[in-house]
């Protein structure tokens, strides 16, 4: 499609705008990290490292991040093997309200967080009688990191034609072989990017985390919320938060890379905008 | 059974030993939807057998139900004399070609052959040794180390048949096998799957619409429609003898008229066409009118219209008439004649019958 000048022009524009929107407040954020002034000053008096080494020294920071580690990597082994084993039942079978489940397991990405949050945390403390813990807040996590694997696997299993498990089957393969030999190297890439979403999504979550957290306990988005309110510890949270951009976006990158090359090489053309690598 | 008199051709049995194949009283359906009506058919060790019919006439549902990929809803199932219904794929001793092929896109064409006997234990020497065997057979050695991807559409075939064919199994399915190739290299791939089955000596129950490769390659032909067999039979038995309106259609084209409330087919070949007046003695002849010409190289078809009702397609080798003869002969008042022999009497299709 052709386009006038005119609006060529308007289109350029509103992409800087937007783009501009989503990324100078994360530019704000690098910028003062490096800053040697404590305050928001403008122009940044001058430039240091420090608030990196006292951001890497601060106990608190370290444990918290060390936390949220351990939670993003285990609510995504969880969400690999039931996000996985939904979408090939869904993918493969038919049962009765089989549309029903994939819609139950897409759900929990749209319901607002504060619901889930007030929701999990009742049904630990009150209806299940159990603390809070580190495995309160896996359980709690994997309930929305189970979408993107399901996603990511149910859109590779469509594209990858039923034949070939057939085949299988068919040269004398048990069920279990097949998933190991066919569906399994059919789907990796698929499985690599749904894990790395949702350790992002893991990684960064605040509000389902703040109604699931053990008491003593903290994440890092936690720490950071906690301690941006605090003057003292302005730089050193500006710091953690550019630690955590890095963090964040390598496995979104990673994902967005791995789905798209295959998505090129499957199609043999252009590289297609993949619906499934979208982090809600 | 009603369809009893249609399927009236017995397979030879070869020592009174059970059949490879044997399908009783088979019926599968998918909602409202009645695939496979309650279908019987036995095929013998070593035979090529033929499913042929239109697409939706259950074919492929049949082939599926003795892979074990669809459970029927209600008959037996026997491969070698042993019930397996309740056995899944991987324990049948049958092999399929699928229509797509479904190789495996992320191995190469080596590792694809042996996936059957990797799967199955078989020692890695063994393996080697059957692979490049299999491979030889199908002209394909020194591609073992090619994707599938880098293979064009015969080859992919042949690997499809190659990797099927090294596990040795008793029945060799192929659903459509030569669909997607064109038409040179599938008249090529007939005569080499004919000769493969020649050498291994496996039964093959090869799935088709395609009537004229039906007759060519097979040793008996069912013929199916709306999820019945409307006859079983040699090729020639069910080109000369078809067992009523349906598979004289289906089979050949059916020319089917209508003379003192008798209905009948007369093959195009077996019709011949005359001046007026001229005719052998014991010839049956009718006058008509050639309403269109179809000049098609080797031969030209005519259409001719009875006067005394109905029309009947001709076909003529151009043993001497050029493309502008034959098409001049349009419109023009001729006899046609054939020999009473070569009628075959037709009753409708059992399908139909059934209402």
């Amino acid at each position: 499609m052709r386009l006038s000048r005119g609006s060529q022009a308007l289109l350029r524009i509103s992409t800087g705008i937007t783009l501009a929107f989503i990324y100078v407040p994360l530019l704000v954020i690098v910028v003062y990290a490096f800053s040697v002034s404590r305050t928001f000053e403008w122009p940044p008096p001058g430039f240091t490292f420090d608030w990196f080494d006292l951001a890497f020294d601060n106990t608190g920071a370290r444990d918290a991040f060390v936390y949220s580690v351990k939670t993003g990597l285990l609510a995504t082994a969880v969400a690999l093997v039931l996000g996985t084993l939904a979408s090939l039942a869904v993918a493969r079978h038919r049962f009765f309200g089989r549309e029903t489940v994939s819609f139950l397991v897409i759900l929990p990405i749209a319901l607002p967080g504060i619901v889930t949050g007030i929701a999990l945390n009742s049904t630990f403390t009150q209806v299940l009688g159990i603390d809070l813990s580190l495995f309160t807040i896996v359980v709690a996590h994997a309930t929305f990191c189970i979408v993107v694997v399901y996603n990511n696997v149910i859109a590779r299993l469509r594209r990858l034609s039923g034949s070939f498990e057939e085949a299988s089957a068919d040269l004398g393969a048990t069920p279990w072989q097949t998933f190991r030999l066919i569906t399994l190297p059919n789907t990796r890439t698929a499985l690599v990017a749904g894990a790395l979403l949702a350790f992002a999504l893991s990684f960064d979550e605040i509000i389902v985390t703040t109604f699931t957290v053990g008491a003593g306990d903290q994440t890092l988005p936690i720490w950071i919320f906690t301690n941006f309110s605090r003057p003292n510890q302005l730089p050193i949270v500006n710091a953690v938060a550019v630690i955590v951009i890095l963090i964040s976006i390598i496995p979104v990158y990673l994902a967005y890379r791995l789905t798209r090359e295959e998505s090129t090489a499957a199609r043999g053309g252009a590289p297609v905008a993949s619906g499934a690598v979208t982090a809600p | 059974m009603e369809q009893s008199s249609a399927t009236a051709t017995e397979p030879t049995n070869l020592g009174g030993s059970s059949p490879d194949i044997r399908l009783s009283g088979v019926r599968k359906a998918y909602g409202e939807v009645v695939a496979v009506d309650g279908i019987d058919l036995e095929v013998q060790r070593g035979e090529f057998f033929t499913l042929l019919g239109p697409s939706g006439s259950g074919k492929t549902t049949t082939l599926r139900i003795i892979a074990g990929f669809e459970l029927p809803d209600s008959g037996t199932v026997e491969l070698g004399g042993r019930d397996v219904r309740d056995l899944p794929p991987y324990d049948r001793e049958v092999n399929t070609v699928f229509q797509d092929y479904a190789l495996f896109p992320h191995m190469s064409v080596a590792t694809n052959v042996e996936y059957g006997m990797r799967v199955r234990g078989t020692a890695k020497e063994e393996r080697a040794k059957r692979r490049d065997e299999a491979l030889e057979m199908v002209r394909l050695s020194g591609y073992g180390d090619r994707k599938p991807s880098e293979l064009s559409g015969g080859q992919r075939q042949r690997v499809a048949l190659a990797r099927s064919i090294v596990n040795r199994p008793r029945v060799l399915l192929l659903d459509e096998p030569l669909g997607a190739l064109d038409l040179k290299l599938r008249e090529q791939m007939q005569i080499e799957l004919k000769q493969i089955q020649h050498e291994v000596g496996i039964t093959f129950v090869y799935v088709t619409h395609d009537q004229e490769e039906a007759l060519t390659m097979s040793d008996r032909v069912a013929v199916f429609n709306h999820g019945v067999i409307e006859q079983i039979g040699a090729p020639a038995d069910v080109y000369e003898t078809p067992a009523n309106r349906f598979v004289a259609g289906f089979v050949g084209v059916s020319n089917l008229i209508e003379r003192d409330g008798r209905q009948f087919t007369i093959r195009p070949e077996k019709v011949r066409l005359l001046e007026p007046g001229e005719g052998d003695d014991g010839m049956h002849i009718e006058s008509g009118r050639i309403r269109d010409v179809a000049y098609a190289g080797m031969i030209t078809r005519y259409l001719v219209v009875l006067d005394a009702g109905g029309e009947l397609q001709v076909v003529r080798q151009n043993l001497e008439t050029t493309s502008a003869e034959a098409v001049e002969q349009g419109g023009r008042q001729v006899a046609v004649g054939w020999r009473p022999e070569h009628t075959v009497a037709v009753k409708a299709a059992t399908h139909t019958e059934r209402g």
